[in-house]
């Protein structure tokens, strides 16, 4: 039991780091993209390929993965981000099947036995899944503290006015095409990210497992939590994985199928638009004018933790 | 002096010419009017000008370069700011968020002066730069007088006060012209009076101000120079008391006199 919540918890900090990148695309830039499933198989590909088949450790692998995710979205971004709304939907939604459909056509078995992770020595097995545990969420606090930067610098506010009315943001002064290919390529990246972790933790990568589901699961998150909100995906994250391995956890798989899911996340993206529309946390609100710089704020706080010791 | 000139301007959308062969000037520091009846084509000149839309023929000269055919956020980098007709704020975002948004290209021009590097100072520096642009926004909030509602979401401010939030997020990126495209549109009469004080402080900055307006009181009253347009071609050009007096302008708003 503790072991599956163990589980869970590694599969809902991937899954934390995808929705990061979507959040990135979906809730800051407003882009309605379908292919993370196509950035998360390629992260997983690069990692697998460089780690087994060239012997570079997992740390070189996590970069290069990132990079090559960040690629293949500007190459899907250029053509397709002309696309708004539903047809930039439909064409993404292609272009994760594609990459998938090239993977399985290279080798439908995939990748097996890739080496392990390890760091100053230490082996990351995947039966210890404390380790683990530690490495993802650290992985996905770094990269929730860089997407909170993001979110609350000028750059940040460029997309988000992108999102909120394109003509307008360009009256202002936005060049809205590079913003809008520099938010799907971040986004692209940080799935990537998510990718190498996953085959780090897995040490296999299949074709199989980058379906449309994921991608589908990955919006799901980013809806459920709040779009635009860091902290209310990562919550997402946790409950959707929550929900995906319930049968399992409770033993209940003989009468609920895991194809269900695919209803149950139907169901909550449908229940969500009709009465949360703005997701669990809503959208982030964020007060500028508070005159302190960041040290300040640090200093503080912790001025009044030491008060009250 | 003509900040802004249009030579010979024309936008066809298939068989219709919206604006034909116009030749519109802007004289420097005054209040130029632009009217005409509904579909004129004043919206689709100013499109034109502030590169939202690109004109078939003709070419528009502001400040002595050609912006013809430029992209919108070249031009208002230029320093042509506008306001749109159906209200176009960033709903979902808070009141001094709106005008940090004008401001976006005003801070972080040096000592980094690659964009690429501008938008790593930008990611670094986020809370200064946040700090210098949050008290810029609040001069324009308070020049406005609706700094009370900084921290509100910009839908729910009362119309009027969206016009104006509007209109302070142009002015934020502290334009050479200022474009309005019917300010008046839907207020009531305080409002409007209201509105004209604004104008008149906005020419008080040296901000030359262009204004689409159907408010025939208002345009008489604040504009110093106005054009006429008609069915896409400029049919008149004065000051207000030539325009009143204009027999093509009076046909065309009135229709002509049967003999």
């Amino acid at each position: 039991m503790i072991n599956f919540f163990m589980l869970i918890l590694i599969y809902s900090g991937v899954y934390a780091l995808m929705a990061i990148g979507q959040n990135c695309i979906t809730g800051s830039t407003g882009m309605l993209s379908l292919c993370h499933a196509g950035f998360f198989c390629i992260g997983s590909y690069v990692t697998a390929i460089m780690c087994k088949m060239f012997g570079i450790s997992f740390w070189l692998s996590l970069p290069v993965a990132a990079l090559a995710a960040g690629f293949v979205g500007f190459l899907i971004g250029v053509p397709t981000l002309r696309l708004k709304g539903d047809y930039l939907c439909i064409a993404t939604l292609g272009l994760g099947e594609i990459i998938r459909n090239i993977a399985t056509n290279i080798n439908p078995v995939g990748i097996t036995s890739i080496p392990r992770a390890s760091l100053f020595g230490y082996q990351f097995s995947s039966r210890n899944k404390g380790a683990f545990i530690i490495l993802i969420w650290v992985f996905v606090l770094i990269f929730y503290i860089l997407f909170q930067q993001l979110a609350h610098s000028r750059l940040g506010r460029a997309m988000n006015a992108i999102r909120e009315d394109e003509v307008a943001a360009q009256s202002n002064g936005i060049n809205v095409t590079k913003y809008k290919i520099s938010s799907f390529v971040l986004g692209a990246a940080i799935g990537g990210i998510a990718g190498s972790f996953q085959t780090a933790y897995t040490l296999t990568v299949s074709p199989s497992s980058y379906t449309f589901m994921v991608s589908v699961m990955v919006l799901c998150t980013v809806v459920l939590g709040g779009m635009g909100n860091a902290k209310a995906v990562i919550l997402g994250a946790f409950i959707i994985q929550f929900i995906s391995y319930f049968q399992q956890l409770t033993g209940l798989t003989n009468i609920i199928p895991p194809q269900a899911n695919q209803m149950i996340f139907g169901l909550i993206l449908v229940v969500m638009m009709i009465w949360r529309p703005q997701g669990l946390l809503g959208r982030d609100k964020y007060r500028y004018g508070d005159p302190r710089t960041f040290k300040e704020k640090l200093l503080a706080v912790a001025k009044r933790k030491g008060g009250e010791r | 002096m003509k900040i802004l000139t249009t030579d010979h301007l024309t936008r066809e959308f298939g068989g219709v010419i919206a604006v034909n062969d116009v030749n519109f000037s802007v004289e420097q520091g005054l209040v130029t009017g632009l009217i005409g009846p509904n579909g004129a084509g004043k919206t689709t000149l100013f499109n034109q000008i502030t590169g939202v839309d690109k004109p078939t023929r003709g070419t528009i000269t502001f400040d002595g370069k050609d912006i013809t055919g430029l992209p919108a956020w070249k031009v208002s980098r230029l320093g042509i700011a506008r306001t749109f007709q159906n209200i176009r704020l960033y709903k979902e975002l808070t009141v001094v968020e709106n005008v940090m948004m004008g401001l976006h290209f005003k801070v972080g021009k040096d000592p980094f002066h690659g964009r690429f590097l501008q938008a790593v100072k930008s990611y670094v520096f986020a809370q200064r730069e946040n700090r210098e642009m949050y008290e810029r926004a609040m001069e324009w909030l308070h020049f406005f007088g609706i700094e009370s509602h900084a921290q509100d979401f910009a839908r729910s401010l009362p119309y009027g006060m969206q016009r104006e939030l509007e209109i302070a997020r142009a002015l934020a990126a502290d334009p050479k012209l200022l474009f309005l495209d019917e300010p008046a549109a839907g207020m009531n009469p305080a409002e409007t009076a209201h509105l004209m004080d604004v104008v008149d402080k906005i020419r008080s900055l040296g901000v030359t101000v262009v204004l689409i307006e159907h408010d025939m009181k208002l345009v008489m009253n604040i504009c110093d120079q106005i054009t006429v347009l008609n069915f896409g071609t400029k049919i008149a050009e004065g000051t207000p008391q030539a325009i009143k007096q204009n027999k093509d302008v009076i046909e065309a708003y009135l229709g002509k006199e049967e003999e």
